[in-house]
C-alpha cells in the first residue's frame, strides 16, 4: 500500500532537521544545564522514527545504510572506553576532567572527557531506542 | 591506583562489548572470552592476595569522596566469590564450546555471558546500595536474554515467569532503597550503617530490613523459590549451570552482605526470621529434592537446599558459622555447576528427562559415572571433599548458638541431599545398559575437560582447606566486625 501523503512529507523534510538541531543542542547543553547525552540521543532516535514513519522503511535503510545494533553497541564501547582512560593517566576509575580553549571563531571554548562518555551514551540510546522500534515493527 | 578493582566488572564489560563487533567470528569470540576470563581470574587472585597484607582496598568513581560517590569495595569475601564465579564461568564456558551449538554462539552468547559476570563480579564489589540495584539489573538483563536464546517452547513459558518475578522483585527492591533513602538521606552502605548505630534500628529501619528480606528471598530462592526449579530446567544445560552456580548466589551474597554489615541491631527479630526462613527452606527443599523423577527438577531442588543451609549460617551468626557459610559458597558453586553440566549431559546422551528410564549409564561412560558419584559425596558432606568443611563449620555454629532445631534441620537435609542424588545415581548409572556401544554419544573432550576441572577445584577446596583458612576466616571476622569495613570505607 502506498500512501501518498505530501503534506506530511513536506513537514517531516523541514522539522527532522529543527528535531536534528534540537538534539545538538540538547547535548551540548548537557552536563552544566538541563541536557545531556541520554536525552539528545532520544530526541535524535525519534528524528529518525519520524522517518522510518513518513517514508517507508527500505528508502530510509538506503538513505541511512548503517546496522543500529552496532552503534549501540559502539555508544557503549565510547563510554565504558572514556573509563579505562583513568587507567593511562593513573587516577580513579571514571575521573573527569575539563579545560577551558582559545577557539578561533568561536572564543573560549569548555572541552571536557564527559562529552566523550555523553556522546557514548548519546549513541547507545539511538542505537537501542531504534532496534527495538524496528524489532517490534518488523514483527506487526 | 586502586583501579585494578573495578577489572572483575569493567573488563568483562569492555570485552562483551567488543564482541557485538565480532559476532561473525566465533573462534575469534571464544579466544577473547577464555583470555579475558584468565585475566580476570588473575587479576581477582591478586587482590585476595593483597587485601591480606594491606587490609581492605577502595576505589571512589571519579574521585568522589564516599559517603557522596559510588564506590568498589573490596574485601576478603567479595573478593573469595569474585574469583570462584570467574572461575566457574570460565569453566562453564569451556563446556558451552562444545555443546550450545553456533545458532545460539551467533546470537551474541559470548557478550551476554560477559555481562552476566560483569553483573554478578559487580553485585559482589559494589559499596553502594543503588549501585547494587543497577548491578543486579545488569545480571538479569543477561540472563533474561540467556534464558530464552534457543527459543524452544519451554523456554519461553519459563523465562515469561523468570522475568515477571524478577521484575516484581526489583520493583520491592527499589521501594526497600527508596525507604532506606528516605530515613537515612544516604546510599552508601558503611555510612548507613554508621548513622543506623548512632540513630538505633528503629522500627522503621527494621521493617524496611523485612522489605529487603523479601527482595533477597526472592532473588537468592529463600523459601520465595517457586519460579526456580522451572527456570533454572529451561535453559541449554551450560547456561543452566551458570545459572545454578552463581545466580542464587549473588542473592545470597547481598543477604549476609546487608544484615551482617547494615540491619544486625535486631537479630532477635530479622535473624529469627532469617533462620525460620533457612528451616523452611531446607525441609520444602528436601520434599522437593525426592520427590520428581525429572532430573533437572531434582538438581533444581538441590540448589534451593544449598540456599537454605549456608542461611543457616547467617542466621546463627557466629565466627564458625559464618567462616563455614564462606566455605559453603565456594563448594556450592563449584559443585551445583558441575551437577548441572552432570545432569545436562545425562539428558543429552540419553535422550530421557526421568531417571527410571536411564540405566547403566556407568558402563558407557565409566569416568562420567564417577564424577557423578564424587559430585553427590561433595554435596553430601564426605571429607576430603569441599563440602565437608563448610558443613562442619556451620554446625558447629549452630551448636554454639544454641540452634539445635536448625541443626537438626540443616544436617537431615543433607541427607535428603545424598538420597536424592544416590537414586539418580542407582537407577540411572547402575543397571543394564539402555545404549547399545554402536549408537553411544561420544563424550566430548571438551565435556569431560570442564567436568575434570570442577572435581579437581572440589578436591582442592577440600584437601586444600587449611590453604584457604586464612582468607576465609579474614572475610567471617570483617562480616563480624562490621567497624572493620566502615574504617575502610570512611577512614
Amino acid at each position: 500500500m502506498k500512501i501518498n501523503n505530501v503534506i506530511l512529507r513536506t513537514v517531516t523534510k523541514i522539522s527532522v532537521f529543527i528535531i536534528l538541531t534540537l538534539a545538538v543542542y540538547l547535548f551540548f547543553a548537557g552536563h552544566n544545564s538541563p541536557g545531556g547525552g541520554f536525552i539528545a540521543g532520544l530526541v535524535l532516535a525519534a528524528a529518525f522514527v519520524l522517518l522510518f514513519l513518513v517514508y517507508d522503511m527500505d528508502t530510509i535503510r538506503k538513505g541511512i545504510p548503517i546496522d543500529f545494533k552496532k552503534i549501540a553497541a559502539f555508544g557503549a564501547f565510547l563510554a565504558v572506553g572514556t573509563g579505562f582512560g583513568a587507567f593511562v593517566f593513573d587516577v580513579p576509575f571514571l575521573t573527569q576532567s575539563f579545560d577551558y580553549f582559545e577557539v578561533p571563531f568561536f572564543g573560549e571554548v569548555e572541552l571536557s572527557t564527559v562529552t566523550i562518555f555523553e556522546a557514548g551514551v548519546s549513541f547507545a540510546v539511538v542505537g537501542v531506542v531504534i532496534t527495538i522500534i524496528l524489532s517490534i515493527s518488523e514483527d506487526v | 591506583m586502586n583501579n585494578i578493582i573495578v577489572l572483575p566488572m569493567a573488563l568483562p564489560i569492555m570485552l562483551g562489548i567488543i564482541l557485538i563487533f565480532l559476532r561473525p567470528y566465533i573462534k575469534t569470540q571464544r579466544v577473547i572470552t577464555v583470555l579475558g576470563l584468565l585475566a580476570t581470574i588473575g587479576t581477582s587472585m591478586y587482590m585476595l592476595h593483597w587485601i591480606q597484607t594491606d587490609g581492605i582496598i577502595r576505589l571512589d568513581f571519579g574521585g568522589w569522596e564516599p559517603p557522596f560517590g559510588i564506590l568498589f569495595v573490596a574485601d576478603s569475601f567479595a573478593v573469595i566469590l569474585v574469583t570462584v564465579a570467574s572461575i566457574v564461568t570460565l569453566i562453564c564456558l569451556i563446556y558451552a564450546f562444545s555443546s550450545i551449538g553456533e545458532k545460539i554462539e551467533n546470537m551474541y552468547f559470548y557478550s551476554f555471558v560477559n555481562f552476566l559476570l560483569a553483573g554478578v563480579n559487580g553485585s559482589f564489589l559494589t559499596g553502594d546500595i543503588f549501585n547494587l540495584y543497577v548491578n543486579f539489573e545488569i545480571m538479569l538483563l543477561a540472563s533474561y536474554v540467556l534464558i530464552v536464546l534457543g527459543g524452544k517452547r519451554m523456554q519461553l513459558r519459563e523465562s515469561l515467569k523468570y522475568v515477571v518475578i524478577n521484575i516484581i522483585s526489583s520493583w520491592f527492591f527499589l521501594v526497600a532503597i527508596a525507604y532506606l533513602y528516605a530515613q537515612l538521606g544516604t546510599l552508601n552502605m558503611a555510612h548507613i550503617s554508621v548513622l543506623i548505630s548512632e540513630s538505633g534500628q528503629t522500627p522503621l529501619l527494621t521493617v524496611t530490613s523485612l522489605v529487603f528480606l523479601i527482595v533477597f528471598a526472592l532473588k537468592s530462592g529463600l523459601l520465595l523459590y517457586f519460579w526456580l526449579p522451572g527456570s533454572y530446567s529451561a535453559p541449554p544445560t551450560a547456561i543452566a549451570a551458570l545459572f545454578g552456580g552463581l545466580l542464587t548466589k549473588v542473592g545470597i551474597y547481598v543477604m549476609i552482605r546487608v544484615f551482617t554489615l547494615i540491619f544486625y541491631h535486631e537479630p532477635q527479630i530479622t535473624h529469627t526470621i532469617i533462620g525460620i526462613l533457612a528451616g523452611l527452606t531446607l525441609v520444602m527443599g528436601s520434599i522437593g529434592a525426592i520427590a520428581y523423577k525429572d532430573i533437572r527438577q531434582i538438581v533444581a531442588y538441590n540448589v534451593i537446599i544449598a540456599v537454605g543451609f549456608i542461611l543457616v549460617g547467617l542466621a546463627v551468626m557466629t565466627q564458625e558459622a559464618l567462616e563455614g557459610a564462606v566455605y559453603y559458597l565456594m563448594h556450592d558453586m563449584v559443585a551445583k555447576s558441575l551437577l548441572f553440566l552432570l545432569a545436562g549431559t545425562m539428558i543429552t546422551v540419553t535422550g530421557e528427562k526421568r531417571l527410571d528410564n536411564m540405566s547403566g549409564l556407568i558402563r558407557n561412560y565409566p569416568a562420567f559415572g564417577w564424577m557423578f558419584f564424587i559430585v553427590m559425596l561433595s554435596l553430601a558432606g564426605v571429607p576430603p571433599l569441599s563440602g565437608f568443611i563448610g558443613k562442619v563449620l556451620v554446625g558447629q555454629g549452630a551448636i554454639e548458638a544454641g540452634s539445635y532445631v536448625l541443626l537438626a534441620l540443616a544436617f537431615i537435609s543433607s541427607i535428603f541431599v545424598l538420597y536424592s542424588l544416590l537414586r539418580i545415581f542407582l537407577n540411572s548409572f547402575w543397571g543394564e545398559t539402555i545404549i547399545s556401544f554402536d549408537d553411544e554419544v561420544p563424550m566430548k573432550r571438551g565435556w569431560i575437560v570442564s567436568f575434570g576441572l570442577l572435581t579437581a577445584l572440589m578436591f582442592t577446596f577440600g584437601i586444600g582447606a587449611e590453604y584457604f583458612a586464612p582468607y576465609v576466616a579474614d572475610a567471617a571476622n570483617t562480616l563480624l566486625n562490621p567497624q572493620i569495613y566502615i574504617d575502610a570505607v570512611l577512614e
